[in-house]
This record gives structure tokens, C-alpha cells and sequence, in this order.
């Protein structure tokens, strides 16, 4: 019952936050509810007893991306661009081709759980000392693409470096 | 116990609301926060198999997920700070130097 409670309220909380974020007119609005919409997600990671990519989630994203974002916001003006139209020309041809991706999906979903076992989860104790697991299975099957993660975050963090020089 | 299918739902969900955010808008900040919520609505369905079947498998590749969502966003935002210094603009449809 507690499950439900919480699952549904960090579900509303997030899709409600993810609508404000792609309607706001203020971009500082929109982080703000990115925030809120990262932070639920957070939540239901800890319902899913995921506790390690809860707190990977909160420190990365809440803590890292979104400051990064708000940086940018501020040293970008914005003043001008709050009195512009916000949506562009072919917005309600994008609109009918999302609603018409996100129906295909629906009815992927809703035909597929029938066949395949969704119904009962495994049980929880199975992935028990979560970290543990994670941390296992990392280093021991995925070292490679682990490494190429490291090489790919130096690669972004000289092309971050390049990108925003003054003089190219 | 929740069911699996409706973390799919929850997923579809915030993952429709990022492809609408993405086709949509004109400000280029908000195409980028769009992209980082389909990251994370990917993230969701990943855990929620990870637990069905019950293996760590699921969390590994969230883990590569924000690796990349932090990669994507640092290079995304030094770009469009390029852009900026620039052409003065933060929209995506006037982004047309290599349109004919």
C-alpha cells in the first residue's frame, strides 16, 4: 500500500513537472521544473530499490547537469528572448507525430505485457545489497565499457573546454 | 506491488513529453532539458526490467545513461554558448548557416 502511495506520487510529480518544463516561457522556470522532474525520478529509482543510482541520480543531475544549465542561463540574456514566440512554425505538425509516437508505444506496451511475464516483479531480496551487485558486475563484465565511458568524459571535457574559448 | 507495466507507462510518458518538447520548442536551452528528460524516462524503464528479472544488468546501463547525459549536456552547452558569442540568437530555426 505504501508502495502504491509513494510510486504514484513521484509518478504524478514527474510527468506533471516534465509538461511544465516544455511549456514554461522562462527558462529558468523550465530548470527549476527539471529539477523537480529529475528529483522524482530519484524517488521512484529508491522505490525500485535502486539505491545507488538514487543518489547517482540526485548528485549528477540535480547537483552537476542542472548547475551547468543554470550557468549557461545566466550568462546568456534572456531578456530578449522571453518576449519572442516560443514555439516554432511547424509546432502542431511535431505535436501530431509525438501524440502519434507515444499512442504506437501505448499500444505496443498494452499488447505486449499479455505475452510477456510483467505482471509479478521478481522478489526485491534478489538484488538486496544493490550497491554491492552494481559494483560487481561493473568491474568484473563491463570494465571495457567502463573505461570507454572515462575516455568518452575526457574527450566531452576538452570539447567543452574548445567549444566555449573566446578565440577558436 | 506495482506491476511492471506501469513504470513502462510512467516511461512512455515522460519520454512522449521530451520528443514534444524537442519538436516543439524554439529556445535552444529547452531542446537540451528536453533531451536530458528522454534520457531519464530510458533510465526508468531500464531499472524497472533490471528488478523484473532481477539482475544489476539494468543498473550498469543507466549508470553508462547519465554518463552520457553528462557528457551531452557539457559539449550541448558549450556550443550553444559559442553559438550565442556568435549570432546573438538562442533559437533553433534561425541554427541555418549550412541550409540552402
Amino acid at each position: 500500500m505504501l508502495d502504491q502511495i509513494v510510486f504514484y506520487f513521484f509518478a504524478t510529480l514527474a510527468v506533471i513537472s516534465a509538461v511544465l518544463v516544455v511549456t514554461r516561457r522562462n527558462v529558468v522556470q523550465s530548470a527549476i521544473f527539471l529539477i523537480t522532474a529529475l528529483l522524482a525520478t530519484a524517488g521512484i529509482f529508491l522505490q525500485l530499490h535502486a539505491e545507488f543510482l538514487f543518489i547517482v541520480q540526485v548528485i549528477l543531475y540535480a547537483g552537476g547537469i542542472m548547475v551547468l544549465f543554470v550557468f549557461v542561463i545566466m550568462l546568456i540574456n534572456l531578456d530578449v528572448s522571453l518576449h519572442q514566440v516560443q514555439f516554432n512554425r511547424q509546432w502542431w505538425l511535431g505535436l501530431v507525430l509525438a501524440l502519434v509516437l507515444g499512442a504506437q508505444l501505448t499500444v505496443a506496451i498494452a499488447v505486449g505485457r499479455s505475452g510477456l511475464p510483467l505482471g509479478a516483479p521478481a522478489p526485491a531480496t534478489m538484488l538486496e545489497p544493490s550497491t554491492e551487485l552494481v559494483g560487481k558486475v561493473l568491474f568484473s563484465e563491463y570494465m571495457l565499457p567502463f573505461e570507454i565511458a572515462s575516455i568518452l568524459l575526457l574527450v566531452a571535457m576538452i570539447g567543452a573546454v574548445v567549444m566555449a574559448k573566446k578565440k577558436v | 506491488m506495482i506491476p511492471t507495466s506501469h513504470y513502462l507507462f510512467l516511461s512512455l510518458g515522460l519520454f512522449t513529453v521530451g520528443v514534444i518538447g524537442v519538436v516543439t520548442r524554439r529556445n535552444v536551452i529547452i531542446i537540451l532539458m528536453s533531451i536530458e528528460l528522454m534520457l531519464n524516462a530510458v533510465n526508468i524503464n531500464l531499472v524497472a526490467f533490471s528488478l523484473l528479472v532481477g539482475s544489476a544488468e539494468g543498473h550498469v546501463f543507466a549508470i553508462f545513461i547519465i554518463t552520457d547525459a553528462a557528457a551531452e549536456a557539457a559539449v550541448g552547452l558549450g556550443i550553444i554558448i559559442a553559438f550565442f558569442r556568435n549570432r546573438e540568437t538562442l533559437l533553433g530555426d534561425e541554427m541555418d548557416l549550412l541550409k540552402w
